[in-house]
């Protein structure tokens, strides 16, 4: 592994994700299609990182008791949906699974 | 008049504020990257330089394990661009916002864009109309987003050559609840449920797919799901 060319790559690849854009926008317009596209891209990819770690293990399904990522992403997302605060969505998620896991 | 040392300060030091309960979202994450950059087999230096030039926290948690397992560079740096082309959006809804800001400013602000800085801003520049107070305002949340994320990086890196099996802590549960908490609030109608839902189980289905290609079909599935479904419940908010 060549690690200035992974730097240069992933350093190249997320630039061009968010500098070339927000120049050439700031002096015209998206079309439509395009943006109506682009609304989907957050909730889809953080749902599309965050699902497998959740719910599998080593590429196999984990639904057991013993997966405190379980219960406290359902808790995660229930103070979220009511809340709507990122703080409090964080410290109860991450005290729900660390108790979980200390008493399972 | 042109606005005063003080107010550049003051919008600084908001956007700061403002971005503190991501700061702390960050950390265990961090922590987890640093020490799993260690394990992967990537030396300290290229571990930390990553979070300096790269700065994408989940693209970047994604590249350790391609590393881990010896994935080819090209394929690396393609799935950090899919990985991380939702800032394409983050960068297009700003940049109206940005409308008159030279190059010398819109560069460095996209460079230090991210999912954090972003929520930030959308919700901060609601109550700052002058382009002078939005920039410091952003300037200021992403600073503060990347010392903490060097920072935390450093941490995780010596924990990861101090302490032997880091992934065992199960650290990465701070990834889903901070992606958790961003993504909930998005569900503003039938058809986002719908795209998170495509998206996530295609996720589940196409996970042993080489190079984690998975998470690219999972987006594209998720999107198309998505557009098609404003065809029965159209969207609620303008695109």
């Amino acid at each position: 592994m060549n690690e200035l060319w992974l730097l240069v790559g992933m350093a190249l690849a997320t630039m061009a994700t968010r500098i070339p854009v927000l120049i050439t926008l700031s002096r015209r317009e998206l079309p439509e299609g395009v943006r109506r596209a682009l609304h989907y891209v957050p909730p889809a990819v953080l749902a599309a990182i965050i699902t497998p770690i959740v719910l599998l293990d080593e590429g196999q399904p984990y639904l057991a008791l013993d997966n405190a990522m379980l219960p406290a992403s359902l808790i995660a997302i229930l103070v979220s949906w009511r809340t709507k605060n990122l703080l409090l969505t964080i410290v109860v998620g991450m005290a729900a699974f660390l108790i979980w896991r200390a008493f399972l | 008049m042109p606005p005063s040392q003080n107010d550049r300060k003051q919008q600084f030091l908001a956007g700061a504020r403002d971005t503190f309960p991501l700061l702390v979202g960050a950390w265990p994450f961090g922590l987890i990257y640093g020490a799993l950059g260690i394990a992967s087999g990537l030396s300290p230096l290229a571990t930390a330089a990553m979070s300096a030039v790269v700065f994408a926290g989940s693209a970047q948690f994604i590249a350790v394990s391609l590393v881990a397992a010896g994935t080819p560079v090209l394929v690396i740096a393609l799935t950090t661009f899919v990985v991380n082309a939702r800032h394409i959006l983050y960068a297009a809804t700003l940049a109206p916002q940005l409308k008159g800001l030279s190059t010398r400013w819109l560069a460095p602000l996209g460079f230090w864009l991210t999912d954090e800085s972003f929520v930030v801003a959308a919700k901060g520049f609601e109550e700052r109309k002058t382009l002078e107070e939005r920039k410091w305002y952003l300037l200021g949340s992403e600073i503060a987003m990347f010392l903490n994320w060097q920072i935390a990086t450093w941490v995780g890196i010596a924990a990861g050559q101090a302490i032997p099996d880091p992934a065992s802590w199960g650290l990465e549960f701070a990834l889903v609840v901070t992606f958790l908490g961003m993504l909930v609030p998005m569900l503003k109608g039938r058809p986002e449920l719908i795209s998170v839902l495509v998206a996530a189980a295609t996720a589940l289905l196409a996970i042993n797919l080489p190079h984690r290609s998975g998470l690219l079909l999972a987006a594209v599935l998720g999107i198309l799901a998505g557009l098609l479904a404003e065809r029965a419940w159209p969207r609620k908010e303008p695109a």
